[in-house]
């Protein structure tokens, strides 16, 4: 059945399209983009006031799946998704077992088919069991479909293998994530280093630890000519180091999570664990760093990290509990209300940042609109006001850091191959 | 003025009017702790947990005794003697304690943040009764910096102007915090020395003056307070040795006669006599030490009285 998406501003910065007009989707695909659709035997969602965008594509959330199930499996993690106006996300390796083969992957990838609401892409691992000794599987689950290597979660802590890492992704044309921490000075801390934590008593993880990572995986893609893409940068100097590398040309991307960008280690001051990620929340001076990254583009995407736990694995004493919040239904929100209601970037700008750039690094389908192809589509109301409920959420945990806050902007329709996974908040799958 | 139905998780959360009031009933309280007859009935039909997950002798018995000689009921609870060792929760055992009906939670915990956690656990049938912290990880330990401030003015030093150095090892110290807090509150001039691996700069955030050298931190030092150094801090490269950080940092007579004459020496114990202090001040007649223990138990029963009373004036006929 034809659907079509009424009186919309179609904003599609791939083709550089930002105009007002319907969108026709039939047999899951896009049939027209603009000027007036006959409505005759359609269904019709009146889209005014809304923006019409390609789905959005977060390219790094942990679904937990193997293993993990009381914290998030590919149904509730995808619903999450689709109720966040993310058509297609790309999972981490650091499941259990870890996705360090082809045949674990294939196993994801059977999974998704059965359950997953949105379009899943699988990141799999750089070592074996994440322990940065011996190489995964990379050619298979290469071939299987992986579309980029990652220990996320883990730091690689030898630069040796680090780099034999690297020319074999490059072999394989895939790029690598990193999560830059070194270990040696982040390990035993529990948030960013600073006044905050030498005030509470808390043990730190320096920005300096991410810096230094970072400079290290940049000089090893400099030598390797291996793509790196920095995971979740977080501190002002790591963004600099990036903005150089890319000055000189080098293959060098970057992401940073929505949270990065709204909260500061002020709100850690009360020891509540739903603040509690890594790499940490940092301080005011980093946030504004990360907020220049996005602005003149030394940061390629926005993503979540979305990586809930089990509720009663944080509702434990801060220190106690586990690194990682609940992102999926909260990013957009949180964007629209950070960037575009303070006129800092234009809705191009941020479909850019979390569709169109996206796809480009992942290299899957999707971040723009074409007639004839997949209708992966997030009509977005950006005035609607809401307020962030935990227990509203799809996803598992009940904890988010955005608990009572309120939000202007959010998707209220997502798009999969033509089909309507979510529409005005409730996912229907 | 009472505090009754607080929580005191940490000197940040009280005024300067609260410490003072504090510190005053404390002065009613020491009357008691010295006399031979301990026992009143303010507490009398009141129950106490103290809920105590890290070792500890003199805060643990403190706590007991304070309530013990204000005529409350109490009941300890240690890690290695209860279902913890189950992997039953920090939240279930202060809901379990509470649904028992206590009317106060005493909790020391080796993590940062605990004693405010547990403040937060009510659940919608059981709430959770006021809460003190005994003691957080390197957070804070109010009860000390308060019995540290009530020490000071009874050695006849008003905290309003004093100057009140800390020593050693404040990077890991949760007394220090609660000290800083404190003193700088109630007007004193607070400076901290010590090895700069172990002195964070960061921490005159908190409203004090990291020094540079022993004599700037002594220089007119109306009271000094030398914290523990532990061994582990060798092994985790903060300092070299306790021989070299005794030699460097250490208190002794010597460094002593850089205070004002008649600086009191305080520690919150356990003490390594010989490393951070040593042997001969451990004992001499500046040392307020043994006074700051005694000092400890009326400012419990002062903190406890305030938090499940009224807080009348107490008057005691010796």
């Amino acid at each position: 059945m034809k659907f079509i998406i009424k009186n919309g501003t179609i904003v599609n910065p791939a083709r550089g399209q930002h105009e007002q007009g319907d969108v026709v989707v039939e047999n899951g695909k896009i049939v027209s983009l603009g000027g007036h659709a006959d409505e005759q035997g359609a269904e019709v969602y009146d889209a005014t006031g809304c923006f019409v965008t390609p789905g959005l594509i977060d390219m790094h959330v942990h679904l937990r799946e193997p293993g993990q199930t009381g914290k998030e499996d590919i149904h509730t993690g995808t619903q999450a998704a689709a109720a966040g106006g993310v058509t297609r996300v790309a999972t981490m390796a650091n499941t259990s077992p870890v996705i360090d083969s082809a045949t674990v992957l294939r196993s994801v990838q059977k999974r998704v088919e059965e359950s997953g609401v949105v379009k899943v892409s699988i990141i799999g691992a750089i070592s074996k069991g994440l322990e940065g000794k011996q190489l995964s599987g990379m050619g298979g689950m290469a071939k299987a479909g992986a579309v980029a290597f990652s220990d996320d979660g883990r730091y690689v802590e030898s630069a040796d293998f680090m780099r034999r890492a690297m020319e074999y992704a490059d072999m394989l044309d895939k790029m690598i994530i990193d999560h830059a921490e070194d270990m040696t000075m982040c390990r035993q801390g529990f948030m960013n280093e600073g006044t905050n934590s030498y005030c509470m008593g808390v043990t730190g993880r320096p920005a300096a630890g991410e810096d230094i990572a970072v400079a290290r995986d940049i000089i090893l893609s400099e030598l390797t000519g291996c793509h790196l893409h920095v995971a979740h940068v977080s501190s002002a100097r790591a963004v600099e180091l990036i903005r150089q590398a890319k000055k000189r040309g080098s293959r060098v991307t970057t992401e940073v999570t929505a949270q990065h960008l709204y909260f500061t280690d002020d709100y850690l001051k009360g020891y509540e664990p739903v603040y509690k990620m890594a790499p940490p929340i940092r301080a005011e001076k980093d946030r504004q760093a990360l907020l220049e990254g996005v602005l003149d583009g030394t940061i390629d995407a926005i993503i979540t990290d979305h990586a809930p736990h089990a509720n009663e694995e944080k509702d434990v004493p801060f220190c106690c509990a586990p690194n990682g919040i609940a992102g999926l239904e909260t990013s957009l929100g949180s964007v629209l209300t950070m960037f575009y209601h303070t006129h800092r970037l234009s809705i191009d700008r941020i479909v850019e940042l979390m569709s169109t750039n996206p796809a480009r690094l992942l290299r899957v389908e999707g971040g723009i609109l074409n007639a004839g192809k997949p209708a992966d589509i997030t009509v977005i109301n950006p005035d609607y006001e809401w307020t962030v409920h935990g227990k509203d959420l799809y996803t598992k945990t009940l904890f988010t850091p955005y608990e009572g806050i309120t939000l202007k902007g959010k998707a209220v329709l997502t798009l999969v191959d033509g089909q309507v996974v979510m529409k005005e908040g409730k996912v229907l799958k | 003025m009472s505090l009754k139905g607080r929580s005191i998780v940490s000197l940040e959360g009280l005024s300067s009017a609260e410490i003072e009031r504090i510190l005053q009933v404390a002065a009613q309280m020491k009357n008691i702790v010295i006399s031979q007859n301990k026992k009143l009935d303010v507490l009398r039909g009141k129950s106490i947990a103290t809920l105590f997950f890290e070792a500890s002798t003199r805060t643990r018995s403190s706590f007991e005794l304070a309530a013990k000689y204000l005529g409350a009921d109490v009941v300890n609870i240690s890690k290695s003697g209860s279902s913890m060792t189950k992997g039953e929760s920090v939240r279930d055992t202060a809901l379990t304690l509470s649904a028992m009906g206590v009317d106060a939670l005493v909790i020391r915990d080796s993590s940062e943040g605990a004693a405010v956690f547990v403040s937060r656990a009510g659940s919608p049938r059981v709430a959770i009764p006021p809460v003190i912290n005994a003691g957080d990880g390197a957070h804070a330990h109010p009860s000390q910096g308060l019995l540290d401030m009530f020490t000071v003015r009874e050695a006849g030093i008003s905290l309003k102007g004093m100057k009140y150095v800390i020593l050693g090892d404040i990077l890991h110290s949760r007394v220090a915090r609660s000290d800083i807090i404190g003193f700088a509150k109630m007007g004193a001039d607070v400076h901290l020395y010590g090895p700069r691996t172990l002195v964070p700069k960061e921490l005159e955030a908190l409203g004090c003056t990291v020094d540079d050298s022993m004599e700037e931190a002594l220089d007119g030092a109306d009271a000094i307070n030398v914290l523990r150094i532990q061994l582990e801090r060798a092994a985790g490269g903060f300092i070299p040795s306790l021989s070299e950080y005794s030699s460097l940092f250490g208190l002794n007579r010597r460094r002593l006669a850089l205070a004002k004459p008649g600086a009191i020496v305080m520690h919150p114990g356990p003490m390594n006599r010989g490393v951070e202090i040593s042997e001969d001040l451990a004992y001499d007649e500046r040392s307020w030490i043994q006074e700051e223990v005694r000092n400890g138990v009326a400012i419990r029963m002062a903190m406890l009285y305030l938090i499940l009373t009224e807080g009348k004036d107490i008057e005691v006929h010796n």
